[in-house]
């Protein structure tokens, strides 16, 4: 393990991306070089690009370390983690250095170790837990800590993982991606071969790692934050450009190749077993296809037969309910059955259409639809519809219907431009997807209570709940109701001050949670609303932040929840 | 009656007629040590070590000051005050007040390892403790003062071999000079900030050796900044002043480096808890070592070491001072 920790080390003290992808260059092509470090590498890489293995010791035993090989009270223990803010860092902190004779790889750790510890009974969880612990030297101690608690984060992309990978292995970036794709999912156990795969030169047999059901990177969107009135220099006129919903769902992508299909989610994550739905429409497809889609809960009413037809579009809410879930009852397939909105066709015949401009993509993608759709079935595939406009005021306006509709906004995407990788970086280019997406919700609402952060708000009162009034200031009676917890939006030096605050206005603390005077307004905007029976608010938001601290507002002229009820969508109530 | 009290201008021994460290102008002011939230203006008279009163005229103007050596003692009243070493910055001083055999000491700031810059901290029995608590949580565990020193030489060697500046942001009075006393300077030149380099003389004139140090204009050959140690206080970080050391890396010495959340926060490279005041296991030997039957503790957290100290049977509390506005000192400070 002392390979990644150091690896970690050079990681968590750079600040500078190039030095990041120095040391990860350095880590990566040092495994290449040495077939013994293979199978630890491949873990590096799993833990590097988000992999999370379950949790083998759970939370209650990782505590009893701390408090009794501390030997400090329990409550103490709890004050330092409220501290600190996470859990791994403050049992590196507060344990007694170990004898640092412990020589295990990393493979070793997770395979022989960590793995099986669920198979045992906790006592003897506990006993070797302590063993391995007394015997780590220091510097390896928190990103020890740090994998049991699955709370890995360096602060590198996997695009930068991907990148450096592309630099020893000296293949191109889009193979990397490719090559990387499920790579990280969870439960997952890398191999060495996976390793030697990853950075290896040959592509001879890369042809069946996608007949094998691989998906594509991702090509995701930049948001475009720019004022209309620059849209037009910036991105030329909007003939240029195809224009589309921005659908509130959850992106996938759904291939079909030789006999098999698959489904994966925009966090590589595959979730075929979760949506058999979709089978028939992806046994209806030809082999060697993928599409670029939207996955929605869509009924669609009797007799619909237009391939870009919307009617019967449910909204996010209802997608929630199938999320997450293994086990599908038909119940809940029948009541909320998912489709696919495609929008982009990245792979036909078995060809890699990727480097083909949009609109080429887009007509095959049209005919493919329709074809696939003229076959009957009622298949649940729809093509996402072409928004157009004469200027780009044409299609704001078209956008702000978009809240009605249960939208988010639109998406533009050049025409001409390739499928890329990633996220491509750049203010006013034109050869990237853009999402334009509609001013956030918002409301004026108050401070209530506060707790303190993790990670990089550790240890400042930086996660906050906010409340609006019962009624206007005109009644005899109100009092403020918690409708949303947020914790972005604010700068450091912002945080800080309300750090400072929080600490002076204390009510009263309950464990890690402050209730603080109320004395303290900020606009809090949203990205949608529905009506919800599971918050004494009665309505539930998504995507809240803090949009702007109000400290001109007096807590008195703060919102009310008839202010927010008015936000809730035609129907929306239950 | 006790001894001491705290008043809305701040600590305060009516028996003798002045206060300690208070944060409000008084008729006599016996101060611990220069920083800045000990050491406040307006006051009529203020009484230190004879070598906190250069840098209280530096901060201050030209104030009445009377001077006394550690274990001097002054009465006043039948009171006797004394200043005893507190390890913490030049001239810094634990109060010793006694009146018919009652003895108090306020610690003002203190560490217990000794730096080899300022005079070590004395232990000094009394019946009533009155202790700062800035790092008064079992997190805080500072590493052999030799170990640290090698860190930033080492950081500040890989620096200088890559060809970029390093800078190292310390408080002005007390850690930078530390720092400059304990790394190798053979490694390559170092910088002052303007801050920093007055408080460097105020040293070398007490006789604490320091390596040759200078101001950034001085350097004619900027190139020289490549391979330098630069030390500035950490308000710099925000200014104009970085600007001419071109590529550099950037760290702060402060015991808030402890948790990598502080560091992070800030964006630095690195974090060296290097700090001037006690840690967790030295607040507890400082506190022992007192005999004292009861503590007051005043900033820092100040409530679980209280909460502590009681579950170990010693009359343990919260002394509330002005300090005592933040129950936890804030990582945003940076100057411990």
């Amino acid at each position: 393990m002392k390979a990644f920790a150091d690896l970690y080390r050079r990681l968590d003290r750079a600040t500078a991306t190039r030095a990041k992808q120095a040391a990860m260059v350095g880590a990566f092509a040092a495994a290449k070089a040495d077939p013994a470090q293979w199978a630890s590498a491949a873990w590096m890489v799993y833990f590097l690009s988000g992999g999370k293995p379950r949790q083998t010791v759970p939370t209650r035993l990782l505590r009893r370390l701390a408090v009794e090989g501390s030997g400090l009270p329990e409550w103490l223990v709890d004050e330092c983690y409220a501290s600190v803010g996470d859990l791994a860092e403050t049992l590196a902190l507060l344990l007694p250095e170990g004898a640092g004779d412990d020589h295990a790889s990393l493979d070793h750790w997770m395979r022989e170790r960590l793995l099986p510890l669920p198979k045992l009974d906790e006592e003897e969880r506990y006993a070797r837990l302590s063993l391995w612990v007394a015997a780590l030297p220091e510097s390896r101690r928190l990103v020890f800590f740090k994998l049991i608690t699955g709370a890995l984060r360096v602060g590198v992309s996997r695009l930068q993982v991907v990148k450096a990978l592309t630099e020893v292995a000296g293949v191109d970036e889009s193979r990397m991606a490719q090559r990387m794709i499920g790579y990280a999912q969870a439960r997952r156990m890398p191999t060495a071969d996976d390793f030697a795969a990853l950075v290896a030169d040959v592509e001879a047999s890369e042809g069946a790692a996608l007949d094998a059901g691989r998906a594509y990177p991702f090509y995701l969107a930049q948001s475009w934050q720019r004022p209309l009135g620059e849209m037009q220099q910036a991105l030329g006129p909007p003939q240029d450009w195809i224009v589309e919903w921005k659908f509130d769902g959850i992106r996938a992508q759904l291939i079909r190749r030789g006999a098999n299909w698959r489904l994966w989610s925009r966090g590589e994550e595959l979730i075929s077993d979760a949506y058999p739905d979709l089978e028939p429409l992806a046994r209806a497809l030809p082999a060697g296809v993928a599409l670029d889609g939207e996955l929605v809960v869509m009924i669609p009413p009797a007799g619909e037969t237009r391939p870009d037809s919307l009617d019967g579009l449910a909204p996010f809410a209802s997608l929630q309910q199938r999320l997450g879930r293994k086990a599908i009852s038909e119940k809940t397939l029948r009541a909320l059955p998912v489709a696919l909105i495609a929008y982009d066709l990245l792979e036909l015949g078995g060809q890699d259409l990727r480097g083909e401009p949009q609109r080429e993509r887009r007509a095959k993608l049209e005919s493919l639809v329709r074809e696939t759709l003229d076959r009957g079935g009622r298949l649940p595939l729809r093509l996402s519809p072409v928004v157009s406009a004469e200027t780009w005021e044409g299609l704001a306006e078209i956008r702000e219907q978009a809240r009605a509709l249960g939208r988010e906004g639109l998406m533009l995407k050049a025409r001409e431009g390739a499928y890329g990788v990633g996220r491509r970086k750049g203010d006013d280019r034109t050869d990237v997807w853009w999402k334009w997406k509609l001013d956030p919700m918002s409301v004026d609402a108050v401070l209530i209570y506060a707790q303190r952060g993790h990670g990089r708000r550790s240890g400042v009162y930086s996660d906050y709940t906010f409340a609006v009034w019962s009624a206007g200031a005109d009644a005899p009676q109100r009092a403020l109701v918690p409708f949303a917890k947020a914790y972005s939006g604010l700068s450091d030096a912002e945080m800080r001050e309300m750090d400072a605050i929080i600490r002076r206005t204390t009510v009263e603390a309950f464990g890690p949670v402050r209730s603080v005077t109320p004395t303290q307004v900020f606009e809090l905007g949203f990205e949608g609303i529905a009506a919800s029976k599971r918050h004494k608010s009665g309505i539930a938001v998504r995507f809240p932040r803090m949009l702007r601290w109000r400290r001109d507002k007096p807590v008195a002229e703060a919102d009310t929840l008839d202010a927010l009820r008015a936000l809730l969508p035609p129907g929306g109530e239950e | 009656m006790d001894l001491i009290a705290p008043t809305d201008r701040g600590l305060f021994c009516e028996a003798g007629d002045f206060h300690i460290d208070p944060w409000r102008p008084v008729p006599r002011a016996v101060v611990t040590h220069a920083h800045a939230d000990h050491a406040r203006a307006g006051s009529d008279v203020y009484v230190c070590h004879a070598l906190t009163a250069p840098i209280l005229r530096k901060r201050l103007g030209a104030v009445a000051i009377e001077t006394a050596a550690y274990g001097e003692v002054l009465t006043r009243d039948g009171v006797e005050v004394s200043l005893h070493p507190a390890g913490h910055v030049l001239g810094s001083a634990q109060v010793r007040v006694a009146r018919n055999g009652d003895v108090w000491v306020a610690s003002g700031d203190y560490k217990l390892e000794a730096d080899g810059v300022v005079v070590a901290f004395e232990p000094l029995r009394c019946r009533v403790f009155i202790t700062e608590s800035t790092f008064g949580l079992p997190i805080y565990r500072w590493r052999p003062q030799a170990e640290i020193m090698a860190a930033i030489d080492g950081w500040w060697r890989e620096n200088a071999a890559a060809g970029r500046a390093s800078v190292l942001y310390a408080y002005a009075l007390g850690k930078a000079q530390r720092v400059l006393a304990g790394v190798d300077p053979s490694i390559g030149p170092i910088v002052c900030h303007g801050a920093i380099e007055p408080i460097n003389a105020l040293y070398r004139e007490a006789g604490v050796a320091l390596p040759p140090t200078r101001l950034a204009h001085e350097v004619a050959d900027r190139r020289a900044f490549a391979s330098a140690l630069i030390v500035a206080p950490p308000s710099a970080a925000a200014g104009a002043w970085l600007g001419r050391f071109g590529d550099h890396s950037d760290a702060l010495a402060s015991g808030w480096m402890q948790v990598r959340g502080n560091r992070r926060r800030r964006g630095l490279d690195r974090g060296f808890a290097l700090s001037d005041h006690a840690d967790w296991p030295g607040l507890l030997a400082a506190v022992e070592a007192t005999g004292a039957e009861r503590v007051l503790a005043t900033h820092g957290s100040v409530g679980p070491l209280t909460r502590y100290l009681r579950e170990k049977g010693l009359d343990a509390r919260v002394l509330s001072t002005s300090y005592g506005e933040e129950d936890e000192a804030p990582p945003s400070e940076g100057a411990a």
